[in-house]
């Protein structure tokens, strides 16, 4: 374990590839196979908040949707929740969430509230809010 | 699995959800620094190491850690009901560098946490913020084994542009994890603000 001498850190890596790989293909069986979620375009980051549409009528009949996209709406039930945290909450990999997420929102049932864009960060006086609300903690 | 408390109330259409990554060499402290500051356990995926993975993530310096983060861990905090900070650690391990830029998009910036014993560790990630301009600071974690240095030598051997804050910090202290944090959102304010009058002048 100490045979290495610093600054070496070309690693082969490869080894460990198929061990993650294999969880990550199985997955994609809940969403029939794809990998594009929603509607073209569409791209859900981490922390894109996710809450049901209250508006939408409650028809839990529509034998279209999985359990896997039952248990999404119940865990937005109780909270908006980010795409990270629902991924982490139905223990689905973040692409298959997106995926499934892509569904409800085309049947209408969630809202998808995007994160800030890149080029603008919050405004001063949000900044000086998260700031106020960190020393609070 | 069904989470934790929930005092917010759902369905706020006026939610803003802001993002801060947490990077730095393999067991530096992220995931504790995550932890110490989120109001929620940790939510991460790891995967132990085994014997064939111990040869590639060097732990030497590193004490007892014994695992390591290879997806992505992350925590809240709930500044006010519709404003939250989420917190990521990036992966830290260069084969899930793949990660880091889905991570990095619209991040509000980033804490860079290095460990003075292994230096170079953090040398990818200043890197990585450095030429995609995302604001960071760099934690140096005050490992009690380690030397101690000041945070001006810290610079010095980053190499890093001036004004680039460093903090000394205990990643596993509630009260120095959110001075850090603080320190990098007021230093994303300036830098933004600047970047602003770049703009219009």
């Amino acid at each position: 374990m100490t045979e290495d001498a610093p600054g070496t850190p070309s690693r082969p890596g490869s080894q460990w590839y198929d061990l993650e790989a294999g969880p990550l293909v199985r997955p994609y069986a809940v969403t029939g196979g794809r990998t594009q979620a929603g509607p073209p375009g569409t791209r859900f980051d981490l922390i894109a908040l996710v809450a049901l549409d209250r508006t939408a009528p409650e028809t839990d009949e529509d034998d279209s949707l999985g359990p896997e996209h039952l248990t999404l709406v119940e865990l937005c039930r109780a909270e908006t929740l980010s795409v990270a945290e629902l991924a982490a909450g139905t223990g689905l990999p973040v692409g298959v969430v997106r995926v499934l997420l892509g569904d409800l929102l085309e049947r209408g049932r969630v809202i998808v509230r995007r994160p800030v864009p890149p080029a603008h960060l919050p405004d001063e006086r949000i900044l000086r809010e998260v700031i106020e609300g960190l020393r609070a903690l | 699995m069904v989470s934790e408390n929930s005092d917010a109330t759902g369905g706020d259409q006026t939610a803003l959800a802001l993002k801060i990554l947490v990077a730095g060499g393999f067991g530096v402290g992220k995931t504790t620094l995550v932890g110490a500051v989120s109001e929620i356990r940790p939510l991460r995926t790891e995967e132990l190491l085994s014997e064939a993975g111990r040869p590639v993530d060097d732990t030497d310096g590193v004490g007892q850690k014994i695992t390591t983060t290879v997806a992505m861990d992350f925590g809240r905090i709930t500044i006010r009901s519709g404003l939250s900070l989420y917190l990521f650690g990036t992966p830290g391990q260069d084969r899930f560098w793949f990660l880091w830029d889905e991570l990095s998009t619209g991040a509000l910036g980033a804490v860079v946490l290095a460990d003075t014993r292994r230096l170079e560790d953090c040398f990818p990630a200043v890197d990585y913020f450095e030429h995609r301009r995302i604001p960071f600071v760099v934690a140096v974690n005050c490992f009690p084994d380690a030397r101690t240095y000041g945070a001006p030598d810290v610079s010095h051997a980053l190499d890093l542009d001036p004004g680039t804050p460093v903090v000394l910090c205990d990643a596993r202290d509630r009260d120095s994890g959110k001075e850090v944090l603080i320190r990098l959102v007021e230093y994303a304010g300036r830098v933004h603000t600047a970047r602003l009058l770049e703009s219009v002048s």
